[in-house]
């Protein structure tokens, strides 16, 4: 009989689900799996969501438990937990800058976030560079990300939501 | 938890999320008829959020009595629900709509800031979690307020009305459960008398200051959950129509 992977595979392993509303960056970058561990033939992945409405949840879940499943597991149990919230500080410094190469400025430093403090801090175009941009809309096209556009070279473009 | 509290609790959890349940829907009834593509996608947007919102309070009474939430959504009846009157009149104009999201915002955002100090742990991390997003909310809603307020005469005619009529409705989301004040003492919920107290402060000088009167008769105030209007029938109507033809149906 083959031993059962190690947490670190399953960690492994879940850095290979793409987030399914920006592939580009996977699971793990973008700090919503808190944690993984083994326990005799199961695998408990705990994870916390993004914004409590985000629609992709399930698919997310259903994602991690068939990678783990993939592993040789034959109980996966995927854990939702809300504490600590999720805030974009979550993503790695790698998955900030894999976003801004797929066209999404990434999110400034959260923090600890006022009650309707307004984002004064410009935001930067992912193309150009430049500061000069401006808002067009603070709801975008998933709940984690607002539209702007640059006053330098013209192009829209997407910005993730600092939370 | 002794019984009684916990029965608090549930009926407190059902009050919370019946109102985002009802505001979400109503929001979403502008979905494809916003005056501009983008108010349509910020509007969705808060009707999605204010539904993931519906879904954490739904989750926190599950773990307490085995609800299912999906039952509660779509299979009870208007008498069930145990949302207050404010959320469940019709969109109206767009002033209407956002004024309600405003007043509604301000207040949850107080309520969460609160709450997030809840002495029932599950509650504080759930609070914690919503404020964050609720941001974004009051950001734009007060927004829309200022715009609609000190806009054209028509867009101030039009909102101003909408305060009028909807100045009183508000008020019922400061009333406690008859039971709430055992949550209170135990320090579970904050005390709406408390967050009443800082909603008016906030509102009333945002709503001058977009050039808008308060109105001086604050006009029905609805006390009891337990009464809705004729309009939460045909809104539920809509709403559960999918689940009651089909209640096994994977895909809609």
């Amino acid at each position: 009989m083959t031993p059962l992977p190690s947490a670190d595979q399953v960690w492994q392993a879940l850095a290979q689900v793409p987030d399914p509303e920006i592939p580009v960056i996977n699971v793990v970058e973008m700090g919503i799996v808190r944690d993984v561990r083994v326990e005799g033939g199961k695998a408990v992945v705990t994870m916390t969501p993004t914004f409590s409405g985000c629609p992709a949840l399930h698919v997310i879940r259903e994602n991690l438990e068939q990678a783990v499943r993939g592993l040789g597991f034959g109980e996966v149990e995927v854990r939702t937990v809300l504490f600590p919230p999720w805030s974009t500080d979550s993503i790695t410094p790698e998955a900030r800058a894999k976003l801004e190469r797929y066209g999404i400025a990434p999110p400034r430093p959260a923090g600890e976030v006022g009650l309707i403090e307004l984002e004064l801090e410009p935001v930067r175009c992912p193309r150009c560079g430049s500061l000069d941009t401006s808002v067009k809309n603070t709801f975008g096209p998933t709940l984690c990300k607002s539209i702007h556009v640059c006053n330098a070279c013209r192009e829209p473009f997407e910005s993730f939501k600092t939370l | 938890m002794n019984e009684q509290v916990k029965q608090a609790l549930i009926a407190k959890l059902t009050a919370l999320a019946d109102d985002e349940l009802i505001l979400a829907h109503r929001d979403s009834e502008w979905t494809g008829h916003g005056p501009i593509l983008e108010e349509d996608i910020a509007l969705a947007n808060i009707a999605q959020d204010e539904l993931g919102h519906a879904t954490v309070w739904y989750g926190l009474r599950s773990a307490l009595d085995g609800s299912d939430p999906d039952r509660l959504a779509f299979f009870r009846d208007a008498g069930e629900f145990r949302n207050c009157e404010f959320v469940e009149l019709p969109r109206g104009d767009w002033a209407f709509t956002m004024l309600r999201q405003y007043l509604f915002d301000v207040y949850e955002a107080l309520w969460l800031s609160a709450a997030a100090r809840s002495t029932y742990s599950p509650l504080a991390e759930a609070a914690a979690k919503v404020v964050r997003e609720e941001r974004f909310h009051l950001q734009h809603t007060q927004a829309w307020v200022e715009r609609l307020g000190l806009g054209t005469e028509e867009s101030r005619r039009r909102i101003q009305a909408a305060l009028d009529e909807q100045w009183g409705y508000a008020q019922q989301l400061f009333v406690p459960l008859p039971d709430e004040a055992l949550l209170v003492a135990e320090g579970i919920v904050p005390d709406l008398a408390e967050v009443k107290e800082a909603w008016l402060e906030r509102t009333t000088e945002h709503l001058r200051k977009s050039g808008l009167e308060l109105p001086l008769q604050p006009g029905y105030q609805p006390a009891s959950r337990q009464m809705h209007t004729e309009h939460l029938w045909s809104l539920l109507a809509e709403m559960q129509s999918t689940a009651r033809w089909d209640a096994e149906a994977k895909v809609w």
